[in-house]
């Protein structure tokens, strides 16, 4: 139309300097009222009287790679512990020109971990690789087969037993937590009150008192002549204690179904085992992956306590470098070190699982 | 159609039928398991001549504890040194609760500020002491003890009264008066008070709509009635502080190396959890009751009090009992460093007397009693405090 | 009450019964809710249940494929009778369908995934078969082009569609209706309606528990009313609506007809 109003091109008007830019951001999160001013001030001064004294003692002042004599003399940090010890804290007591056996195991291991995160890559061969790959890792550990040599248990330490707890232990304990969670939602009163009474006396009591049962009292279970070696047991009895845990957690997804999903599939005909196989175990089992990886990365820090019934996981191979007289006193370095192996594992799984929970509460 | 009379149905395709013998199939297979453990033990303790049932609790302990709450020596029985254990766990148990709620809420809140640099440090925290083992934690803050700080004659001093070194943290607290007795029942008299003061103010309010400066007064009368008779009592400032004699301190009050790690520990880690807890539970409160109640005229001190707190502590409690449970079952950890609680001195008398099963199965009980109770308390809440729905 | 209405004569149905239900009864703890059911169902008949909400038609149909189980009475299902005898369950469930309002569609499996369970693991029916079985309903339907999808991803209206069509791949005898459009959009209620008006065509037994009185006027063989747990009256739809005989009848009409 003629005489249509035309917009006319205006200058774009930018906002005031202040607001934006550097500037701007720090007006806005860290002065933007008094309070926050105030906060502001007195955290950088806390910060400014820790961290350059920190700084100076981690990496200023502090030796990298020298031998124990030398880090008498310095002021800072002796990181040298962990060149020089590295490969016990690690392997243990494996022995040493054999130790490729469980370096390729953990390198399998977290390949199949990188691989899982993809949710694409959720298919039966997933499932088939990860049975085939703990086959073969706990055959690189155990050795006697095809030419490999074999390798006693109790020679098996460090981070890798703490993986081989973490690992094995819930894999195994996840069915028997599936099957304490639907038999306590059982109407059948002795299956739902003995899965009732396991599930709260295992999660009332502490870990460490199952160890306790595991190094010291199933022993007695066994008849005479029969033994079965420390890790086997203490392996049993954080297998029994996360599978506690997983039922809780498969419970809470089992009383999200709607009611609905049983009646129709009742309804066609399909039976109890059916029901649960292929229609109600699959949404609950996913809705509740985010409270599962939770219980993973607390089993992965639990393992620490075998250290309480001397067996030779991460924690105690450290604990034991630091009990020779060469690198007495160095427990904070040798300390880091090993909080930030278990910092970097458990970050990246609980960070997984916060990306997880997005994906699967935006319905992907 | 033909008119059939109902039949009988054969018990194997009879859901009601089979449901019975499954559930007896089932408790024949535990019991036969049970049965087989139980009579190895037996075997097995006869064997190695260990003693069963709970007489050991009478018996002659000898052994001593490093700290306890009550009297306690190497002549006391067995049964004494689980209860100084015991006390031991709730003595460390309950300092840390408190701190640990104290600091986690501090950490949770800043953790929403819109302070970049205050929330970010929060999100290091939470972080970094949610994702190391408690047990390394442990270990860490114990070896800064004897590996790191000065022996007693070089001990720190930070502040005056307070001296840290590597037997412990000592500080002055003040002598003991009668008038502390005094003061203690001023406050339990100032808290009943306080009480009554507020049934009045609530009703003041139902009848004539007036608000009473309920919480200025409160405070003022908890703080104030002690310190009155404080002054009544004569003012004592008499304090008892910790001097250097020989290698160590006395007077005051000190703790021990094993208590302040163990404390330290279990704090920096549940904390963490907490503020988890408190955050969420700050968050779960939409944006739009905020609104709503600003929208009526409420005064921010109004709003949190009437309408957000009651709602985000719903959310709140329950995850947070079960953080403190976790820190008292997390305090079994004391065995590692060495601090008497009730697990370390269940370890040396099972030690010292061979009978395991009934050593593991106190332990077990004591912490069962523990989680039992925190259940029920939580159930009862929950009860309480359920939103009514349709 | 009206002693069970019988089937009107001259509407070409077979006498052959393929549900008989004899004097049920169901309590929920102390309540009574159905009292004293007496229904003869006739093959290829169809039959509408309304009445106010509470009055057990819901539970009357649960009852027949033993999603609730009666107390007292017997309930005769194609020649066989339905007791705790599990055989008997299963052979029943699988000759009658059920359309749930809440559509209860499995929403980790597809579409295509949906209908083929049945068959595949109650009928063990070769996957291949059971498939152009699945497209074959799907067709009827007119929702083939979504076969591979979600439920999640289909509209309320496709998704009842969807659950009509995987009860008639079990091939059934009866279908039951359970408030199927009571949770419908309105605008989507024709498109279930029109599909349920077909299946009426082609000689499907139908029981609808609904309130869509268009649908009972035009395909209904007869009409039943429910209220407290019984049946107060049934008649063909003309005479049901036109010349209501109780009190009770009359009432609902006028509540629903306004």
């Amino acid at each position: 139309m003629a005489n249509a109003i035309q917009p006319s091109r205006k200058e774009e008007i930018k906002p005031p300097v202040v607001h934006v830019g550097v500037v701007g951001w720090i007006r806005k999160n860290l002065f933007n009222n008094w309070l926050n001013s105030l906060l502001t001030v007195v955290t950088v001064f806390l910060l400014l009287k820790t961290v350059p004294p920190f700084v100076r003692w981690a990496f200023i002042d502090s030796v990298w790679n020298t031998p124990a004599q030398a880090c008498r003399h310095a002021t800072g940090a002796c990181w040298s512990i962990i060149p020089h010890n590295y490969r016990f804290i690690i392997f243990g007591f494996f022995p040493y020109n054999l130790q490729w056996r469980p370096l390729l195991a953990m390198i399998m291991l977290f390949v199949l971990l990188f691989f899982s995160q993809n949710r694409k890559h959720w298919k039966k061969s997933l499932a088939y690789s990860w049975i085939a790959g703990l086959f073969i890792m706990g055959l690189l550990l155990k050795g006697g087969l095809f030419g490999l040599k074999s390798v006693e248990s109790t020679q098996w330490g460090g981070l890798v037993l703490t993986l081989l707890l973490s690992v094995f232990g819930l894999t195994a304990a996840y069915p028997l937590g599936v099957v304490l969670a639907l038999g306590r939602q059982s109407k059948m009163p002795a299956v739902k009150t003995l899965c009732i009474v396991y599930i709260e006396m295992i999660r009332g009591v502490p870990l460490i008192s199952l160890l306790f049962m595991a190094s010291i009292i199933f022993p007695l279970f066994l008849p005479e002549g029969v033994t079965i070696n420390k890790i086997i047991r203490a392996q049993a009895a954080i297998i029994l204690f996360t599978a506690a845990y997983i039922a809780e957690v498969v419970r809470g997804g089992l009383q999200a179904m709607a009611k609905g999903q049983y009646e129709a599939a009742e309804s066609m005909g399909l039976n109890y085992y059916q029901t649960m196989r292929l229609i109600i175990l699959p949404q609950a089992l996913k809705i509740v992956i985010p409270p599962t990886v939770s219980i993973l990365i607390s089993a992965f820090k639990d393992t620490s306590l075998v250290v309480i019934i001397a067996l030779y996981d991460l924690l105690k191979t450290t604990q034991t470098v630091l009990s020779d007289p060469r690198w007495l006193g160095y427990s904070r370095e040798a300390y880091i070190f090993v909080a930030i192996i278990y910092f970097l594992g458990c970050f990246s799984m609980s960070n997984y699982s916060r990306k997880l929970e997005k994906e699967l509460s935006r319905g992907d | 159609m033909k008119n059939t009379a109902p039949e009988t149905v054969p018990f194997w395709l009879d859901p009601k039928k089979r449901a019975i013998f499954f559930q007896f199939i089932t408790l024949c297979v535990v019991g036969l398991l049970a049965y087989y453990l139980i009579s190895n033990t037996i075997h097995n303790l006869k064997r190695q001549n260990i003693a069963t049932g709970l007489r050991f609790l009478d018996k002659e302990s000898s052994f001593e504890i490093g700290e306890s709450l009550i009297s306690y020596s190497a002549a006391s029985s067995y049964g004494r040194a689980l209860i100084v254990g015991a006390l031991n766990t709730l003595y460390v148990s309950s300092i840390g609760i408190v701190i640990t709620v104290i600091l986690g809420t501090f950490i949770g809140v800043a953790r929403l500020s819109t302070n970049w640099l205050v929330s970010k440090l929060a999100a290091i925290f939470i972080e970094v002491f949610q994702d190391i083992p408690v047990l390394l934690q442990l270990f860490f803050w114990y070896a800064i003890f004897y590996e790191t700080l000065p022996s007693p004659r070089q001990a720190l001093h930070p502040l005056p009264g307070v001296f840290i070194c590597n037997r412990g943290v000592a500080f002055a607290v003040p002598k003991a008066d009668p008038a502390h007795g005094y003061m203690a029942i001023a406050f339990l008299a100032g808290c009943v008070i306080v009480y009554l003061i507020r049934r009045w103010a609530k009703k003041q309010r139902d009848k004539t709509g007036r608000l009473f400066p309920v919480f200025r007064v409160s405070l003022a009368i908890l703080i104030g009635l002690p310190f009155i008779t404080w002054l009544l009592a004569g003012a004592p400032t008499a304090m008892s502080t910790p001097k250097l004699v020989g290698f160590n301190f006395t007077g005051g009050k000190s703790f021990s190396p094993e208590f302040i790690a163990l404390l330290l520990g279990l704090v920096l880690y549940t904390a963490a959890f907490v503020a988890e807890v408190v955050r969420a539970g700050i968050q779960s409160v939409s944006k739009g009751q905020t609104e709503a109640a600003n929208s009526l005229g409420l005064r921010p001190g109004m709003v949190l009090n009437l309408v957000i707190l009651p709602q985000a502590l719903r959310v709140i409690i329950p995850p947070l009992t079960s953080q403190m449970l976790n820190l008292t079952k997390n305090s079994t950890l004391a065995v590692a460093i060495g601090y008497p609680d009730f697990v370390s001195v269940a370890n040396t008398t099972i030690n010292q007397t061979g009978q395991a099963i009934e050593g593991v199965a106190l332990i077990m009980a004591l912490y069962l009693i523990f989680s039992l109770l925190t259940s029920a308390i939580m159930n009862w809440y929950n009860k309480k405090a359920a939103l009514v729905e349709r | 009450m009206d002693k069970e209405p019988t089937a009107p004569a001259g509407q070409g149905l077979s006498q052959e019964l393929i549900i008989e239900i004899i004097d049920m009864h169901k309590w929920f703890g102390d309540f009574h809710v159905l009292q004293g059911i007496d229904l003869s169902v006739h093959k290829q008949e169809r039959i509408v249940i309304c009445g106010p909400s509470g009055s057990g038609k819901s539970t009357l149909i649960r009852c027949i494929n033993r999603l609730e189980e009666h107390q007292r009475g017997r309930i005769v299902v194609d020649g066989i009778e339905l007791t705790s005898n599990i055989k008997n369950i299963e052979k029943i469930r699988t000759e009658v369908g059920m359309v749930f309002q809440h559509f209860n569609l499995f929403p980790h499996l597809s579409i295509i995934e949906n209908l083929t369970l049945g068959p595949i693991w109650v009928r063990k029916t070769p996957k291949k078969e059971a498939e152009e079985t699945a497209m074959y309903y799907l067709e009827k339907v007119h929702i083939a082009e979504q076969a591979k999808k979600y439920p999640g991803q289909l509209s309320g209206g496709q998704q009842q569609r969807v659950a009509i069509a995987r009860s008639l791949c079990m091939n059934p005898k009866v279908m039951l209706f359970d408030e199927p459009t009571s949770a419908l959009d309105p605008e989507m209620i024709k498109e279930v309606l029109d599909v349920m008006i077909e299946l009426a065509q082609e000689g499907m037994t139908m029981i609808v528990v609904t309130h869509e009185m268009g649908f009972a006027k035009s395909v209904a063989h007869r009409v039943l009313f429910m209220d407290s747990g019984q049946i107060v009256e049934g008649n063909t739809p003309e005479e049901f609506f036109e010349n209501p005989r109780h009190d009770r009848t009359k009432l609902f009409l006028s509540q629903i007809l306004h």
